[in-house]
């Protein structure tokens, strides 16, 4: 229908030269429409993506090709095993707490009475809406060693203060805290959205029935969600993966590189300590995970597509 | 049953106000310190109270140069970052869902893609590619803050295109039929029908670029070290924060104003925020 509409058209256009013949084809106008994005993608994502894994197999001073001896050298290393631990730790741990405090909260809000909802609803967003390097430095200014708010509290508690950014493991609670608390309000508005998509009637037949709320939240609530439940936490796995704002500014990988993640350490190393390649390599350890989510997302786009 | 669906409420409200302390305190905690003279906030006081509040903080950085050249370059980048993209992502989003050609599908779905490669895996190959550029043309790269105007693009383009077909693909298609019958061009469907209809899904789209490219710190902290060429992030971090003098009240001050762009958008805009947020997800 849309094609005999346009050769429609183009019989009724003003007699012009082939050239603007051409131009009103339908499928150049939308090969030239299409192109800026295509060559922006290619050249400055697509490029330079591939590029990084010939910049992995090469020396330091980027004259010599060696193979995969820079991985080889990863691997004897310590501080490497220790980045790939916390890397792990930090982004499946992070992810688990915003989904938990998500749920909760989204539920939290839904249960209001509507008027109040939009209230909430926008208060509890901030933190989603500050850039994170920003209130990175707030969370720094908390954790301070000599004036931290949070030590005031405990010790007039009773409390003793807490060494937040100077001890291994508080500084690698804190770093999780820090992104739970960036983090959680998105998979709260994520989830309130999935909330309301459930039909009211569902529930109220399981109200007939009997159900607990327990048995409602099992049986219809989480089946209902179960789409954006993974596709939320997917994209967040990848997004806290690659983290790189909030270790930055609160530790910079402090002490002694505990905190350190993929994306930090490979900073260090490639723009800081100017080893190009050795940090490239180190960035491309967040390439099989994001392999996998491709994977996993492809999978859900198409099955939209069939549905549609 | 009703003092039941009574308790929970009150449960609901209690759970709120506890998250809402969580989630409130580091800005809250922000503002207060923002208000502090440093002798204030060095002093045993309660770190959770002003005693004597002061604008000074706010008159300081507003009236230093430094600060507000941050300022301008972020307005600068993200204001040209948002042209880019909506000039790119609009016409793209409509030919990928309006005029199916071959590949069309594939292709909205390979830019969806992009999206997942996160600037952390890209920043060293760019970082190189440009130190190449620079040797090979003679242009100078790195330390250049219209650098950021090139590459942020890469950022925003794929998720804008990806809300922009979700909105244009929710609009009838007997609308753009019969506008063609009528004998409007694909340029005249697309500027009269298409952008209008699908306004919310602009603004949205508008509004997720901005705030992605105000607040990126990656590609700025690697790509830019002068004073006069950083934008507001990086600036805040590396220049406010001095060795072993850190001046928190300045510091909060200019995170505050930092964040004060993307906040105020949010407050009016609420809606739309929200749209642009879930749009990728709750779709189909």
């Amino acid at each position: 229908m849309a094609r005999a509409v346009a050769y429609g058209n183009r019989a009724q256009a003003p007699p012009g030269g082939r050239v603007r013949a051409f131009a009103r084809r339908k499928s150049t106008i939308a090969f030239v429409m299409t192109l800026p994005p295509l060559v922006i993608i290619a050249s400055l994502v697509i490029y330079p993506a591939a590029y990084s894994f010939y910049l992995a197999m090469l020396n330091k001073s980027m004259e010599r090709f060696v193979g995969l001896a820079n991985f080889g050298f990863l691997f004897t290393r310590e501080t490497f095993w220790m980045v790939v631990k916390q890397s792990i730790i930090f982004a499946v741990s992070a992810v688990i707490l915003k989904a938990l405090i998500g749920f909760c909260v989204a539920h939290f809000v839904h249960n209001v009475p509507s008027k109040g909802q939009r209230k909430w609803r926008g208060m509890l967003l901030v933190p989603w809406v500050i850039p994170p390097a920003m209130s990175t430095l707030a969370w720094l200014w908390l954790f301070d060693p000599s004036y931290s708010a949070f030590n005031w509290v405990l010790q007039r508690l009773g409390a003793s203060a807490l060494p937040w950014l100077g001890d291994p493991y508080w500084a690698r609670f804190a770093v999780i805290l820090v992104n739970v608390w960036v983090g959680a309000p998105f998979f709260m508005i994520m989830y309130l959205a999935a909330l309301k998509s459930v039909p009211e009637q569902l529930y109220e037949a399981a109200a007939i029935d009997g159900a607990s709320w327990w048995q409602k939240l099992w049986y219809i609530t989480l089946p209902m969600m179960r789409n954006i439940i993974a596709i939320t936490a997917l994209f967040s796995l990848i997004v806290t993966f690659a983290n790189f704002d909030i270790v930055r500014v609160l530790t910079n990988g402090g002490p002694v590189d505990q905190t350190h993640v993929f994306a930090t350490w490979a900073f260090k190393i490639g723009i800081e300590s100017s080893d190009i390649p050795l940090g490239a390599c180190v960035s491309l350890f967040m390439f099989p995970i994001l392999a996998v989510a491709a994977v996993f997302i492809l999978r859900d786009v198409s099955r939209r597509g069939t549905e549609a | 049953m009703r003092r039941d669906r009574r308790r929970a409420l009150a449960w609901s409200y209690f759970f709120l106000l506890v998250f809402a302390v969580f989630f409130l305190t580091p800005p809250v905690y922000m503002l207060l310190t923002s208000l502090k003279t440093s002798a204030e906030i060095s002093a045993a006081a309660s770190p959770w109270w002003v005693l004597s509040p002061t604008l000074a903080n706010y008159v300081e950085l507003l009236t230093s140069p430094i600060y507000l050249t941050f300022f301008r370059n972020s307005a600068f980048v993200s204001v040209l970052v948002v042209s880019i993209t909506m000039l790119v992502s609009v016409p793209a989003a409509f030919a990928l869902s309006r005029m199916r050609f071959w590949g069309s599908a594939a292709l909205a779905t390979g830019v969806f893609l992009t999206y997942l490669i996160p600037d952390t895996l890209l920043f060293i190959p760019l970082f190189k590619i440009f130190a190449f550029l620079h040797e090979w043309t003679g242009i100078e790269f790195i330390d250049r803050w219209w650098v950021l105007v090139i590459v942020y693009p890469t950022l925003t383009i794929p998720f804008c295109t990806w809300i922009m077909i979700g909105y244009f693909g929710s609009i009838p298609k007997e609308l753009d039929e019969a506008a063609l019958i009528d004998g409007a061009g694909y340029l005249q469907l697309l500027t009269k029908i298409f952008i209008p209809v699908a306004l919310p899904g602009v603004i949205a789209a508008t509004i997720f670029a901005f705030t992605v490219s105000w607040a990126q710190f990656l590609y700025p902290l690697a790509f830019t070290t002068s004073a006069d060429q950083l934008v507001l992030p990086v600036g805040i971090v590396t220049t406010l924060v001095k060795g072993d003098v850190f001046n928190w009240g300045q510091i909060m001050t200019g995170a505050l104003l930092g964040a004060a762009p993307p906040l105020l958008i949010y407050a009016f805009l609420m809606d739309y925020y929200i749209a642009g947020l879930t749009a990728g997800a709750t779709k189909g």
